[in-house]
């Protein structure tokens, strides 16, 4: 069990994290979903003991941490950059982990074996690192976290500058890894689709703070705050009540009638579905809606609007 | 807090203190002590100081026009320089071609020849007693400064940026000016500090090419204190040189921190290309012809004079090589004196490559490492006069009397070396990410081991090419080693027999003198091959 | 190659270099060391014929011309680098004496030096060879010209020998600095007159005297481009052409300047005795006749033979040299380079 409790950190004037909370359970996965500079990075290298504390408490099982030093902490740390030894070959990379806590040597190449194999890089022993593709990099980074078997890891960016297929098929191999390991992950990205689908909790992140955590199907049907709203992708309007409103944009369907009504502004065509953007009749604000199937509307058209009442939440702040 | 920090604090202190200590106490017993001792014997005479003959060198006429001299013709040799050796610069860091790693070895071979030969060689060129001969001859040494230093910049230049500016309007000269000037502009401003530097100290070009008439701080530091033992006005001129080598050292320290700041630096393989074009061809060409021409004619004079005998060519000379001088009781044959100059280098690249790649951590790693930094760069500025004659009277007691030991040769050299070591060494360790150290940490890694698994197999490679440029520098020195091993007379350096052989007379010794000169050269040259190899190749200017 | 390999590998090296460079003076008869200039040289079978007479082994130290091995021998008085300091000449005598570094010491063999060359009453230096200082000549450069010789050193100033003449600068060279001290009695013109004359008749001046004899002089030198050259009273034999005939060479009448060399046992020896002895050896007759052919210098033992060549060919002059007290020399010497210097060279 890991408890974060109220840590700071700065950097000269700025505050990278501002008093966060977050808790990781010892088989959990939590994903650190924000955009860059939320501070998801500078909590990761926290927990590692990269990054002083100016407040609050890291404790493992009850144990605080303050005084333990980066190579006693048991994390394993993937960076964004994977930071691979360039002087090393794949086996290298993998195995340093393992001779730093002196293990036998054929210990070591069994370990490094299963974990290659694991990553899906077996064969690479002694491939340079400086040859091996982007994703091959990642894969690499990855085994030599998972290497010394830690019982927390700690993910940044894990699928970062992969192309959209390689993620996606990544995410999966991810999530059946986590299952299959049963440690404790916590994982920062600012993608919504990797947060949701590997994350048992999801936490959205801003300016060093948690806005919202919870379980992905929680954060993404009631997001608590206009932040995380605007951040998940929904709309935030005035229009509908005395209070503000997020609409998820596939909760609203075009009919001829309906109360509400809009024009068309601008549309595009996104795969699967089209975005439409619609001006509200009678306020400034403007509905942004994902029509499946039919082609929508041209621009300047006027349209009705019908908003599924699941697809909306009141907001309190 | 910034995370070279954070990294720094994981570290223990007794290694710091090591890494300080060691270079500190090398810098301080066998450079600061010596030349202290001499200064201290020249301006207080009588146990009181007397800072009086300090004024007299800008009071004195003719003092005053001898520091005027030699700031100007090191002003003059550096312009000199720097225009012929930029084409040169742009040729190695822009084209790929056959040989490129061949060329620019061979650019930095004049580098580490002994000034004696050099000056010879452009005697035998027929350059007469000029400043014009001088200059070329500095131009000639330092070339490959230039080269290595503004080359080692441009190559990592991302062309883009000069690509850019064409697309945005600016012609292809405009666009240099513009753009890839100011970005070179650190490497620039640090490669004419450092040719600068040796141009101001330079001594046996001067000696040889200069003629009676012309003076340097540095030759007239060898005449006042050397000749006529007039210690003070030689220490006084000592002073005068150090403050300005101090501040030419700053100067350089300075623009070597700007130059790995804010520039946008790519790999060396993007950027490099294929002479396709003719016009590439063509420069290419027209620049390699006449760097060769530059440097290689006065290389050639000398080989070709080694085989000129009076019974038409032949190896006449380098028989002679294995002689003693017939009948002389003085010489050491030529071949001895290689296998002396080898083993002093070789004990030159254990002294300078432990020292120096400790001052290197040192100095990578603290902010107190600048001042360590430029401690350890003085000894390239100081007359070779004042480091022997300190030498001479402060080692000569007790376990301390070095006079007459083998180690006081390589002990000077390495003087010399370390900071070429450190040159070398510590950008290489400053390129180590930070990350780096930090993955180690997290994967387990003790500071200590952090320091054996990351830092030292990442710079032992840049410490390869600092130990082949120690063994270079070794091999090519000359002033100092004459100075420090008066009281070594049978086991002198190659540059030293070569020197004696050049002061006998006989046409025989002269081309004896050159074959030795030849076989330096050749040496030499496989030191630099050997630093080419072993370069690393992504960082490092030198 | 990882990086304890190197290290190890440069230890190793380290040691091998120690074991090779280093001093293996194990039972070995004493050995003094001799400091001395650069011009020193003697026949090995002289030296050994030393050694084996008298088990005493010499090491030679060259410290650069006579003027800067006094230096160096002041400097490193306190702990001298060798038993016996040979080549300091009257120029630079009173520094030496007056620096205390040497002991005194008679030599018996002083008994066939003339006591006109026994400069120190105290015998602190013994008087070995005579290096007179005179301006030399290129006989056939001056017949083919159809020129007259110089008649004596003010004619050098005079417009038939504009551009003819080389000089060494006197503040680094010992010949240079002999010829500047005899330009100080030239009668009635001063010394500085005839300087300033001479600059203005464009004379060469060159650093080193092998420069100027070397590379300049036209009786030696291809390229050479002065027939007169500021040289030594036995440089004539060195231009004798190997199959005889006359030499290329003369010297000038009148132009001399006497210079004789001293030897002295360095004080703060430790093998008195051996340095005595090898001061005792620089008198002997075998050494006096073997240096002119090794130096070119004149032997100042009474009875010494020169070879053929220097009896041919270099006479010491008749008439007395030119000379100047030692003392006299010491107290102006600098100011006089530096009066020097400033008329020729800036």
């Amino acid at each position: 069990m890991l408890d974060v409790r109220g840590i700071t950190v700065h950097f000269g004037d700025t505050v990278a994290l501002d008093a966060l909370d977050l808790s990781v359970g010892d088989d959990e996965v939590v994903c650190m979903l924000g955009a860059s500079g939320s501070g998801k990075s500078t909590l990761l290298r926290a927990i590692a003991g990269l990054e002083p504390l100016a407040a609050g408490t890291i404790a493992r099982d009850g144990v605080d941490l303050a005084t333990t030093p980066p190579h006693r902490r048991d994390v394993g740390l993937m960076f964004q950059d994977h930071s691979l030894f360039p002087h090393r070959d794949v086996r290298g990379n993998v195995a340093f982990g393992l001779r730093m806590r002196r293990l036998p040597r054929d210990e070591i190449e069994a370990r490094v074996h299963e974990v290659l194999e694991m990553v899906g890089l077996s064969g690479y022993e002694h491939r340079g690192v400086r040859q091996l593709s982007g994703g091959e990099q990642q894969r690499v980074a990855l085994a030599r976290a998972l290497a010394p078997a830690p019982s927390l890891l700690l993910l940044d960016e894990p699928l970062g500058a992969l192309d959209r297929a390689l993620r996606e098929e990544l995410t999966v191999e991810l999530k059946m890894l986590f299952d299959r390991l049963q440690i404790a992950v916590l994982l920062v990205t600012h993608d919504h689709d990797e947060a949701f689908a590997l994350g048992d909790r999801v936490a959205v992140m801003h300016r060093g703070r948690v806005e919202q955590v919870g379980p992905p199907a929680d954060v993404w049907r009631r997001p608590e705050s206009e932040l995380v709203a605007r951040f998940l992708g929904w709309n935030v309007t005035y229009a509908l009540g005395s209070k503000p409103s997020a609409v998820r944009p596939d909760a609203v369907t075009l009919t001829a009638d309906g109360s509400l009504r809009g024009t068309v502004v601008s549309r595009a065509f996104r795969r699967d579905h089209f975005r439409v953007l619609i001006e509200l009749e009678g306020s400034r604000d403007a509905l942004d809606v994902s029509i499946r199937g039919a082609e929508p509307p041209a621009v300047g058209t006027q349209v009705g609007l019908v908003i599924d009442p699941d697809g909306v939440v009141e907001l309190d702040r | 807090m910034d995370r070279h920090r954070v990294a720094l604090r994981l570290r223990g202190g007794a290694g710091r203190i090591l890494l300080f200590g060691l270079p500190l106490a090398y810098f301080g017993l066998f450079f600061a002590y010596p030349v202290g001792s001499i200064l201290g014997r020249g301006l207080w005479p009588g146990g009181d100081l007397d800072l009086s003959p300090v004024g007299d060198v800008f009071g004195r006429d003719d003092l005053r026009g001898v520091l005027w001299f030699t700031v100007w013709q090191a002003a003059v040799s550096t312009l000199l320089t720097l225009v012929l050796a930029m084409p040169a610069a742009y040729v190695i860091a822009r084209y790929r071609f056959r040989g490129r790693t061949l060329a620019r070895a061979l650019m930095t071979v004049p580098f580490v020849l002994p000034s004696v030969l050099v000056a010879s060689a452009f005697r035998a060129l027929g350059f007469e007693e000029s400043l014009l001969a001088v200059l070329l001859a500095h131009a000639f040494f330092n070339y490959a400064v230039v080269v290595r230093v503004v080359g080692g910049l441009w190559t990592h230049l991302d062309p883009r940026q000069e690509e850019a500016a064409r697309v945005l309007g600016a012609g292809p000269l405009r666009a240099f000016m513009q753009v890839t000037l100011p970005a070179l502009r650190p490497a620039i401003a640090a490669a004419a500090s450092i040719v600068y530097l040796f141009s101001f100290t330079s001594i046996g070009v001067i000696l040889i090419l200069g003629g009676s008439r012309r003076a340097t701080l540095e030759t007239e530091i060898y005449r006042y204190s050397f000749n006529l033992l007039d210690l003070r006005t030689g220490a006084a001129l000592s002073i005068v040189q150090l403050l300005a080598v101090i501040a030419l050292l700053t100067v350089m320290w300075w623009f070597g921190r700007r130059h790995c700041a804010a520039l946008s630096l790519a790999s060396a393989n993007e950027i490099t290309r294929r002479p396709t074009t003719r016009a590439d061809r063509t420069i290419v060409a027209v620049v390699l012809a006449s760097t060769a021409i530059f440097l290689a004619v006065p290389l050639m004079v000398l080989v070709v004079r080694s085989f000129d005998t009076p019974d038409g060519l032949g190896l006449d000379f380098y028989r002679g090589l294995g002689d003693v001088h017939a009948g002389s009781v003085l010489f050491v044959s030529p071949l001895e004196a290689i296998r002396n100059s080898v083993l002093y280098a070789l004990a030159t690249v254990g002294i300078a490559v432990v020292v120096g790649g400790a001052a290197a951590f040192a100095i990578a790693r603290s902010r107190l490492g600048a001042a360590l930094d430029l401690a350890l760069a003085l000894p390239l500025g100081v007359s070779a006069v004042t480091v022997g004659f300190g030498f001479l009277i402060s080692f000569d007691e007790g376990i301390l009397d070095l006079r007459a030991s083998w180690a006081i040769v390589p002990i000077a050299h390495a003087l010399i070396a370390i900071p070429f070591v450190v040159f070398v060494v510590v950008p290489v360790l400053q390129s180590v990410d930070p990350r780096m150290r930090q993955a180690a940490a997290v994967l387990g890694a003790s500071p200590r081991a952090v320091w054996r698994e990351i830092d030292l197999p990442i710079a032992s490679r840049g410490m390869l090419v600092a130990a082949g440029f120690a063994f270079a520098v070794s091999l090519g020195e000359f002033g100092a080693t004459a100075f420090v091993s008066v009281a070594r007379p049978d086991s002198p350096t190659l540059p030293v027999v070569i020197f004696r052989l050049l002061g006998t007379q006989g046409a025989e010794n002269f081309g004896v003198a050159m074959a030795a000169g030849a076989i330096l050269m050749i040496l030499a040259t496989a030191a630099v091959l050997a630093i080419e190899r072993v370069r690393v190749g992504e960082v490092g200017t030198f | 190659m990882n990086l304890r390999r190197l290290i190890v590998v440069l230890c190793a090296l380290l040691l091998s270099g120690a074991w090779l460079v280093g001093p293996s003076h194990a039972d070995e008869p004493v050995t003094i060391t001799l400091v001395t200039h650069d011009s020193f040289n003697a026949s090995k079978s002289v030296l050994r014929a030393f050694k084996q007479d008298t088990d005493i082994r010499v090491k030679v130290l060259r410290g650069g011309d006579a003027g800067q091995v006094v230096n160096q021998a002041i400097l490193t008085k306190d702990h001298p680098l060798g038993d016996v300091l040979y080549g300091v000449d009257n120029t630079f005598l009173s520094r030496a004496l007056d620096h205390g570094i040497f002991e005194p010491y008679e030599s018996p063999e002083l008994a066939f030096v003339p006591s006109s060359h026994q400069l120190d009453d105290r015998h602190r230096v013994t008087p070995i060879d005579r290096a007179d200082v005179c301006v030399n000549y290129d006989t056939q450069w001056f017949a083919e010209h159809n020129i007259d010789p110089p008649g004596g050193i003010t004619s050098l100033s005079e417009d038939a020998y504009r551009g003819l003449t080389v000089v060494e600068n006197p503040a680094t060279s010992s010949p240079g600095l002999a010829f500047m001290l005899a330009t100080r009695s030239l009668g009635a013109m001063d010394w500085r007159t005839f300087w300033t004359a001479l600059r203005e008749n464009d004379v060469a001046v060159v650093d080193g005297w092998e420069q100027a004899w070397y590379e300049r002089f036209t009786a030696v030198s291809e390229n050479g481009d002065r027939p007169i050259v500021v040289s030594y009273a036995s440089s004539p034999v060195a231009t004798v052409p190997e199959d005889g005939g006359p030499a290329r060479a003369a010297v000038l009448d009148g132009t001399c300047f006497e210079q004789i060399e001293f030897a002295g046992v360095l004080k703060g020896t430790e093998h008195r005795k051996a340095a005595r002895q090898f001061v005792d050896f620089l008198l002997s007759e075998e050494f006096q006749e073997d240096m002119p052919e090794q130096m070119y210098v004149f032997p100042v033992r009474e009875g010494a033979e020169l070879p053929q060549l220097f009896v041919e060919h270099a006479d010491l002059p008749t008439q007395p040299g030119l000379s100047i007290p030692p003392e006299a020399i010491e107290k102006s010497r600098e100011k006089w380079i530096r009066q020097w210097t400033a008329i020729v060279l800036r």
